[in-house]
This record gives C-alpha cells, sequence and structure tokens, in this order.
C-alpha cells in the first residue's frame, strides 16, 4: 500500500496557533499547493495542539520529522518552493530537525503509567508481556526480603499519596514488627477533587499493583493483602477484580507463588467515598467496619493497624512504581528527580489550561514547564493566576512560582504541598476567596467530626469566607480568619483539619490585596462574587416600558408606566434577566 | 490456563504469548495486522469510546481490515478524548483525538486505507520507561 500523499503538513490547531494566525492555514497552504501543482502529493491537516503555544503557529512536515514554528502566511511560499519542491529545510524557521512524529520535546517519561493506554488491562498477558511479574519473580527466587527492602529505601520512592513518607522506611519497619499475622494495604481512596491518578492506574494497570503488594508482602512478612478502594470507582474495581481472578489462575497469587514458600492473597473492601478514610488510621478503622474516624499516632499502622496487627499501607501510584524500581534497579530510579525526591509524579492537570490531561513528568519539572509546555498555556490566551496543587489540603502558588522545580520539599516550602497530585490551573477570572471558599465547603462537608477544631473551626472558617463572598465581611474578618485558620492546623487531630486551611492562607499570603478588596472596599476584582455586582436602570434611557418588572423574577424591580424604573438591591438576586429583555440599554452592571 | 510454578514457566508464557501474536500475523498472510487501541477509562468511555470501539470491530471486517482492536486504559489526553492508537504494520503509532464514529470512518477510509494523514493527530509527548 503506498499511501496516497507523499507528504503532509500537521499544522496545529491549538487555540493559541489559531489566534496566532489570520488564516485558517490549513486552507490556505492546501489552495498554494493546488496553485503549485503539488495538491495530488501534498496536503495539509489540522493537528491535535503540540504544547508549544509560545511559538506559534506551528507545523510539521511529515514524514520529513521537521517542525517549524512561527510560521505566517508569507512563510508558506517559501515552506513549498525551497522544503517541497528542492528538499532544503527553511532553517529561519527551524524549530527542530529530528522532530519524530512520536515525541515531540518530551518533558514527560512514563513509569507509573507505563502501560496506561498500551496494554489491555482486562488481559493478563498483555501485562506479561511487558515484563509483567517479572519483578515479583526476581525478588521471589533472587532478593530475600531484606534485600528487597534495601532495593526500595536505596531508589529514594517516596509515598505518592501526599505525605511523601519514604516507602522503603515504611516497609522497613513494618517488617520489624513483630506478629502472627500482617497486611498490605493499598490505598485506593482517592478523594481530592479534580485528582483520577489512582483510578487512572487502577483502570490501565490493575496487575501493575497486584504485582507490587505482593513483592511488598514478601519484604515485610505479610501474605494478606488488601485494596481499599471507594465503591465510586465502577471500572476500576471490575477491573481489579477481573486482575485479580486472572492473576489466581496462573498462580501468581495464592500458594507457593514461583515455587517458593511465598503465598499471598488479596481481597477488595469498598469505602463509601468518604474523603477523611484516605488518612491511613481512619482507612483501616473504615475497613475494620467502624466509623471512618482518624486516631492518633503513634501507634502507626506499621506497628498496630488493621485489627491491631502491622499493616504496611501505601497509595496506588507507589505501588505502581515497585515494580520497574525492581526490574532496573534503584539505582536507575535515584537518577531520576531531585536530590530529596526521586524518581516521577503523576498530576492529574485540570482547570483553565488548554490540554487538560493526565501527565507524568520527573521530580524537579518546573511548574512553567507543567502548565505551558505539556497543558499547552492558559486557555483563551487569559493570563495565568495560581495553581492550586494538593488539593483541599495543598496552597496556591503564583506566577513566581512557576521556575519552581516541583518536589516533595520545594512545595511544602512554597506553602503548598505535593498531595496527591491534583493540580488546578486558575486564571485571571478566578476570584481566590470565592476559591479557597469552594475548598472550605468541601472540608466542611467531609469532615467526620470527631475533634473540635476541625468540626466547628472549618465551619466557621467557611462562614466567615462566604461573608466575604456575599458582600457581608468587615476588615476585622480577616484576622479573625487568619487566627482560627492558625488554630484550626494547630489543634486539629489529623491530617485533614491541619491541612484544611492550607487554601485560606496561602491565598491570605499571596492574594491579600483580594481578601482587602472583599472585606474593605467591598469589590471583587476578578468580577466572580455576584453579590457585588450592582444593575443600575439609566435615567435617561428608561422609558418605562414594565418590560424589566414583568420579568424579573423575584420582583425587585418597580415603577410606574412610562417612568424612569428603580431595582431595589436588596431583593435583586443578580440574574441578570432584566439586562437582557430591556431593549434601550437602559440597564448596565457597575 | 496453565499454572506459573516456577520462573521458567513465567518465560516461557511470556515467549508462548509472542509466538501467538505471530501466528495471527502469518495467518494473515505472512501480513501483519493494523493495531488500534482505543483508550477506555471511565473518562473515554463517558465521552464516547465505547461506540467508536464498536464501531470498528463491527466495520473492520465488513471493509476487509485484517485488524486487531484492543481497549487500553487512560491514554492521558483527557483533552481530546475519544483518543484512539493506530498502528499500520511495520510502522509507528499515531494518535488521534476526538475521535467519534464520523472521524473513524474517515480514519478507516483514508488513513488505514489510503495512508492519509487527516486531522486530529496528537503529537506524541512522553517517553516510557520500558
Amino acid at each position: 500500500m503506498s499511501p496516497k500523499y507523499k507528504k503532509t503538513l500537521l499544522v496545529c490547531n491549538g487555540c493559541s496557533c489559531q489566534a496566532a494566525s489570520n488564516v485558517d492555514l490549513v486552507d490556505f497552504i492546501n489552495v498554494k499547493l493546488k496553485e503549485y501543482g503539488l495538491d495530488q502529493e501534498i496536503n495539509a491537516v489540522h493537528s491535535v495542539c503540540f504544547n508549544k503555544c509560545t511559538l506559534g503557529p506551528n507545523l510539521i512536515v511529515y514524514p520529513d520529522h521537521v517542525e517549524y514554528s512561527t510560521v505566517t502566511k508569507d512563510d508558506i511560499d517559501d515552506i513549498i518552493i525551497q522544503h517541497l519542491l528542492n528538499n532544503k529545510i527553511v532553517e529561519r524557521l527551524v524549530f527542530n530537525e529530528v522532530y519524530e512524529i512520536s515525541g515531540t520535546e518530551k518533558k514527560q517519561y512514563r513509569i507509573a503509567l507505563r502501560n496506561c493506554g498500551f496494554i489491555d488491562p482486562e488481559e493478563i498477558e498483555d501485562y506479561i508481556a511487558k515484563d509483567g511479574y517479572a519483578a515479583l519473580a526476581k525478588c521471589l527466587t533472587e532478593y530475600t526480603p531484606v534485600d528487597v527492602t534495601q532495593e526500595i529505601i536505596k531508589s529514594g520512592l517516596r509515598g505518592r499519596g501526599g505525605g511523601g513518607f519514604p516507602t522503603g522506611l515504611k516497609w522497613e519497619i513494618t517488617s520489624k514488627s513483630q506478629a502472627d499475622q500482617k497486611y498490605v494495604v493499598c490505598n485506593a481512596d482517592e478523594g481530592d477533587p479534580g485528582a483520577f491518578m489512582d483510578r487512572s492506574v487502577l483502570e490501565g494497570d490493575p496487575h501493575s499493583v497486584i504485582e507490587a503488594m505482593a513483592i511488598c508482602g514478601y519484604s515485610i512478612g505479610a501474605d494478606k493483602g488488601i485494596v481499599y478502594i471507594r465503591a465510586e470507582y465502577p471500572l476500576a474495581i471490575k477491573r481489579l477484580k477481573i486482575a485479580l481472578g486472572q492473576a489466581k489462575a496462573y498462580g501468581l497469587l495464592g500458594e507457593k507463588i514461583f515455587g517458593t514458600d511465598f503465598n499471598f492473597n488479596i481481597e477488595i473492601k469498598y469505602g463509601a467515598g468518604a474523603f477523611v478514610c484516605g488518612e491511613e488510621t481512619a482507612l483501616i478503622h473504615s475497613m475494620e467496619g467502624l466509623r471512618g474516624e482518624p486516631t492518633l499516632k503513634p501507634p502507626f499502622p506499621s506497628v498496630s493497624g488493621y485489627e491491631n496487627k502491622p499493616t504496611n499501607v501505601n497509595n496506588v501510584e507507589t505501588f505502581a512504581n515497585i515494580a520497574p524500581i525492581i526490574n532496573k534497579g534503584s539505582a536507575w530510579f535515584a537518577g531520576i528527580g531531585t536530590e530529596k525526591s526521586k524518581g516521577t509524579k503523576v498530576f492529574a492537570l485540570a482547570g483553565k489550561v488548554n490540554n487538560v490531561g493526565l501527565i507524568e513528568v520527573p521530580m524537579g519539572t518546573t511548574l512553567r514547564e507543567v502548565i505551558y509546555d505539556i497543558g499547552g498555556g492558559i486557555r483563551d490566551g487569559k493570563k495565568f493566576k495560581a495553581v492550586q496543587t494538593g488539593g483541599p489540603s495543598g496552597g496556591c502558588l503564583t506566577e513566581k512560582h512557576l521556575d519552581l522545580p516541583i518536589d516533595f520539599d520545594s512545595l511544602s516550602a512554597a506553602g503548598s504541598m505535593m498531595g496527591s497530585g491534583g493540580m488546578i490551573v486558575m486564571d485571571e477570572d478566578d476570584c481566590m476567596v470565592s476559591m479557597a471558599r469552594f475548598y472550605l465547603e468541601f472540608t466542611v462537608e467531609e469532615s467526620c467530626g470527631k475533634c473540635a477544631p476541625c468540626r466547628i473551626g472549618n465551619k466557621r472558617l467557611y462562614e466567615m469566607l462566604t461573608k466575604l463572598c456575599d458582600d457581608k465581611g468587615s476588615p476585622e474578618d480577616l484576622d479573625l480568619l487568619r487566627n482560627l485558620s492558625v488554630v484550626v492546623k494547630d489543634t486539629s487531630l489529623c491530617g485533614l483539619g491541619q491541612t484544611s486551611p492550607n487554601p485560606i492562607l496561602s491565598t491570605m499570603e499571596n492574594f491579600f490585596e483580594e481578601y482587602h478588596a472583599h472585606a474593605v472596599d467591598h469589590k471583587c476584582p476578578s468580577g466572580q462574587c455576584k453579590s457585588f455586582l450592582r444593575y443600575y436602570i439609566s435615567e435617561e434611557n428608561c422609558i418605562g416600558c414594565v418590560v424589566c418588572a414583568r420579568n424579573c423574577p423575584v420582583n425587585a424591580i418597580s415603577g410606574e408606566k412610562k417612568k424612569v424604573h428603580v431595582i431595589n438591591q436588596d431583593t435583586c438576586i443578580k440574574c441578570g434577566v432584566c439586562m437582557e429583555k430591556c431593549k434601550f440599554d437602559a440597564i448596565s452592571l457597575n | 490456563m496453565a499454572v506459573i510454578k516456577s520462573v521458567e514457566d513465567l518465560k516461557k508464557l511470556k515467549s508462548s504469548i509472542e509466538k501467538t501474536n505471530q501466528k495471527l500475523i502469518a495467518e494473515n498472510g505472512n501480513k501483519k495486522l493494523v493495531e488500534i487501541k482505543v483508550a477506555m477509562a471511565t473518562c473515554g468511555i463517558a465521552s464516547g469510546a465505547k461506540s467508536v470501539m464498536e464501531f470498528l470491530i463491527e466495520e473492520l471486517p465488513k471493509r476487509n481490515i485484517m485488524a486487531r482492536v484492543k481497549q487500553t486504559g487512560c491514554m492521558g489526553y483527557c483533552y481530546a478524548e475519544p483518543t484512539i492508537e493506530i498502528t499500520m504494520p511495520d510502522e509507528e503509532p499515531v494518535m488521534f483525538g476526538y475521535v467519534d464514529t464520523k472521524k473513524a470512518d474517515e480514519i478507516i477510509e483514508k488513513f488505514i486505507k489510503k495512508g492519509e494523514l487527516v486531522d486530529g493527530i496528537i503529537p506524541i509527548n512522553y517517553v516510557l520507561a520500558t
């Protein structure tokens, strides 16, 4: 089969490339090709965004693997004459001569997601063909349990659920705890709003988690594994169940695995989707059939966890990193990332970026690379304002943090946290007070209610933020808000309350002027908080047609026929119907 | 399904899986199959991947194309769901975004049959740790 076209020009269809060009380049090029009599051999098509928005408009000549940037319609003749007719690259426009269609400038490196999107998660054979279960085989036949633990310690892997505790150390502590029964628990209770890393791993590569749990079991001396997963993930549960069945059928789980004396079985326990159950002590209580409430540590689960037995709890993504570390060695893994944070991190990149997606980058990648190079920049050409990392427990980072290399410690130092990997990007239209309120609303709903600071404190914080957003705030509220945030943070029992005021504290730190505007100037600078809006009827334009009054859903507009109408600001719900219905442009917004 | 009792068994199984894949190719007159992967995570399915996959499974044999259509997990391109990846025999994989059944039809007719690239290609931007 010979391709119809010898060459194809792939033109980036991202909105910033489109905006940077005043014509549709694809149509323009195709017309030009016809003029040159090349339209039977060469064509141009739109491609999905190349993520090089600052250099747009971009295009690639395929299969020559040449990438041109900042191409305007005036450059097309040069590209056709020089490149297409005479095979000479147009040097001044070249971005990258060795461009491969299967690899732009590769910022991403996939370890945890290595099989996600490449294998059929419901076929164990696909996983085995990708060296699946080879790491387990290696551990059981070549390594002692201590060797395995040492390998994980040396790799420098830290827990991907949020805390960043060294995984190898956790395994070591659990392995040293003496007991007749130990457990390996996989924490798949992913609860951050906008985060879906763990779901994707379980849906795309469930065997990688199963294999790693067995390796962990061997290392710490446990023969039972439990996956605690929220019932809200039905497809992940279905695929995990299929995977468990297949692993059992092949004897990769069960008795005498690989002919050794190692036995390991995994069962699934369902959570009801409570955020606090992601905290390991609460998770263990939930598994025991008790209320999902945290308890004070120590004792740590590594010493006394599920059914009071030593229990090693790791997050899904942490487990997904284990098999490659065993297969390729700890030195390989330790060679990726920064000094204290090794390997990669998966992020659910969401919010106001062009290319929302599931990404995996080496630790130490900057926020700018994530947001602009991978995320394709801010949607609709708007200005970047902040990015929230770490979900409701994290904080926001601003423009001054864009070149910060991302790792556990740099994010904490900047007043945010790594968290499980949610990354929500905000633009100039987002109000930071209202954003903080959104997260507090979430925490108030998810607080288990066991300790007073979290149960009552967060509720009061939420009320204060609501007051500010509803234009009922006063300058005193700002001090109260900050003081109470610190109290809740310092006195709460578990991680939920200890981190829930973070969105408030970090937005107050970075965007104090917005809080000031809400409380003192009675303004919402981004215009997002509706309470600050005022609709007015202009005396000049109003002819008293009564259309606005008739359409107002709350009867906030009064006035006699043929006389100027007035809006009662106390009753007005700022729905904007009056402005929409007025045919005389008499209604305006402040 | 033979139980794996040793490391050797695992290696044997791995090579037999590779052989099965080659056998499939031999049955196809020694021509390799077109490989198509459809991103079928919850989010992919929600945006219509399932009907695209069903369409491909139904239509490809009708149009005399020997292909293997596979479901996979998330490919990571949330903004361009549903996404599919096509590997033509002895070629590099090409990824397409925003694939509905209409687009899938165009991909079969233009890309698979004629090797012509169509709108909606996603440039791949990661390296795999394999």
